[in-house]
């Protein structure tokens, strides 16, 4: 569907972004991680065709952007890292405006319009004035103005930048519900809204693809360091040993140990959980909790990112 | 076809933004108010022949017209810029020559329609004095041009700077700038002299149209105008697609 091939882009003497190369197939939502200044909005930018790259191609199902820059653009919906939005025009004329902008003939736009307020929950919202709505309104109708023309192709920069928590559940949903009939390229800072909507990654490192590929390929890739919490009832000697004893761990840290509760931080991959609960009850230790540590995404991206070191 | 459609509708948007905030209410009122003004105190000055009344109400709108066609300009892309809208239109199936006529377009309605309100005074001339309708038809038309030509210095102005103020301070310089080439001309020697005063964007060219005459070399001079600095602001915007 989307085929990437060297993109580079020189901002001055500057490279933003260097000989990017990837593919994204039909129905994939693929998250674009890194860190701030790693060319991920550069990168989206020339994807939507708002920035014209140095060298190198864009291709959607075969076509070359830069060629045919208007029969694509009908495709793609791009939601930057600012919505932009006329604050003076009410939500519904707004998403009309770009309904129509993208070639929606104006009987239609009417119908688009109600179908995407729906979706983004902005049904109740349609002549209420942009310029007086809160941030989180705002992001859901950037979200809806990329959605508006139903393209194949959906270009969305950090969609849940702001959001309170309720939002961030809702805007999950929303890229959840997004898969297989959109093709999606997400960047965002919010690593478990990554996990949890996006099949593969895109690790950017200072404009170059340091890594691609889904979770747990990646965890492979880095050495195997994801985190695993164990929780125990027993003595803290039994429980480390057990733990440790486990083929694949690489290390294990306590957490806390009070009241004949030992918890320990494992850097295992998750795919070891079932190893590690074996030889939990087999030392005789009852095992309270078994889970993905919360920051494991955190770590394999600090450790693409910044090196071996984080 | 579908370029026709994506002007209008950008020009559309424009002009129902200029006329749903203050700012568009604003420029309105006070170019009325002071036409208003200068109509009564200086036009209507002494006993005059109505042609003379007529020609000196022609010459201070165009001076009202060059200053609200900059204020009215300098929005239409620097606004875009500073407010971070522009993406949407990049991202859209809209050449960046359509952006560029859309904004310009919207422009040139909001202007022609506050030049029409205008028109009571020159009416009240015909009605209680002696000028033709050719007169005032020349003359509105001149001022139409006019105003093209100074919204096509704007547009430029405002595709070049970050902010509607710069926006309106560089389209301001640069009006004066072709103002000023007449001046320049009565200094300079031939053949420079000639060609200053060729380029100056009212006394050899709008001086004609607010006594009732028109030449069709100052029509095509508002035109050309027009054209070149849209032609450039459209390019300025395609530049930007590198930055």
């Amino acid at each position: 569907m989307i085929e990437v091939e060297g993109l580079t882009k020189y901002y001055g003497e500057q490279a933003a972004i260097r000989d990017l190369t990837f593919r994204i197939a039909p129905g994939e939502v693929v998250g674009f991680l890194g860190l701030n200044g790693a060319g991920k909005t550069t990168t989206l930018k020339i994807l939507a065709n708002v920035l014209l790259a140095s060298s190198g191609s864009v291709q959607i199902d075969g076509v070359d952007v830069a060629r045919a820059p208007h029969a694509l653009k009908r495709r793609i919906g791009y939601l930057p890292e600012r919505p932009p939005l006329y604050d003076e025009m009410t939500v519904g004329s707004y998403l009309r405006y770009v309904a129509e902008l993208h070639g929606v003939p104006r009987e239609r736009a009417r119908h688009a319009v109600e179908a995407v307020e729906e979706r983004t929950h902005l049904a109740g919202a349609d002549s209420e004035l942009l310029g007086a709505l809160s941030h989180g309104f705002r992001q859901r109708v950037g979200v809806a103005q990329a959605l508006v023309h139903d393209p194949a192709v959906l270009l969305l920069d950090e969609p849940g930048k702001g959001l309170d928590p309720v939002q961030i559940v809702e805007m999950r949903a929303l890229l959840k519900s997004l898969r297989s009939s959109h093709t999606v390229l997400v960047s965002s800072h919010i690593l478990p809204e990554i996990a949890q909507t996006c099949d593969r990654l895109l690790v950017l490192k200072d404009g170059e693809l340091v890594a691609q590929g889904t979770e747990h390929e990646l965890e492979q890739r880095v050495g195997g360091s994801g985190l695993v919490v164990v929780r125990v009832r027993g003595a803290l000697a039994a429980a480390e040993a057990a733990v440790r004893g486990v083929p694949g761990v690489h290390q294990a840290a306590v957490v806390s140990a009070d009241g004949g509760e030992v918890e320990l931080r494992v850097e295992a991959p998750a795919s070891l959980r079932p190893a590690i609960a074996r030889a939990v009850v087999g030392a005789g230790l009852d095992l309270l909790k078994l889970d993905e540590g919360q920051d494991r995404l955190e770590s394999l991206f600090l450790r693409l990112t910044r090196g071996a070191d984080a | 076809m579908t370029a026709v459609r994506n002007v209008l509708l950008i020009a559309g948007r424009e002009l129902r933004a200029m006329v749903g905030t203050m700012t568009g209410w604003v420029i309105l009122t006070t170019v009325l108010a002071l036409d208003g003004l200068l109509f009564n105190a200086y036009a209507l000055e002494g006993v005059r022949r109505s042609a003379d009344v007529l020609l000196r109400f022609f010459y201070f709108s165009s001076g009202t017209t060059m200053v609200a066609a900059i204020f009215v300009s300098m929005r239409l892309l620097a606004e875009e810029r500073q407010a971070e809208t522009l993406p949407l239109l990049y991202a859209s199936p809209v050449q960046d020559v359509e952006i560029v006529l859309g904004k310009f377009l919207a422009a040139l309605g909001f202007l022609a329609g506050m030049t029409l309100l205008t028109g009571y005074m020159p009416l009240l001339i015909l009605v209680h004095g002696k000028v033709s309708v050719g007169h005032l038809a020349a003359g509105y038309l001149g001022l139409l041009l006019l105003g093209s030509a100074s919204l096509a210095v704007g547009t430029f102005a405002s595709a070049l700077a970050r902010t509607q103020i710069v926006a309106g301070i560089l389209g301001g310089a640069l009006l004066v700038a072709l103002l000023l080439t007449w001046q320049l001309s009565r200094i300079s020697e031939p053949p420079l002299a000639s060609l200053f005063a060729a380029l100056a964007l009212f006394n050899l060219h709008f001086v004609p149209f607010q006594s009732g005459v028109v030449h069709l070399r100052d029509v095509a001079y508002y035109l050309l105008v027009t054209w070149v600095l849209l032609f450039a602001a459209t390019r300025v915007v395609e530049a930007r697609r590198w930055r």
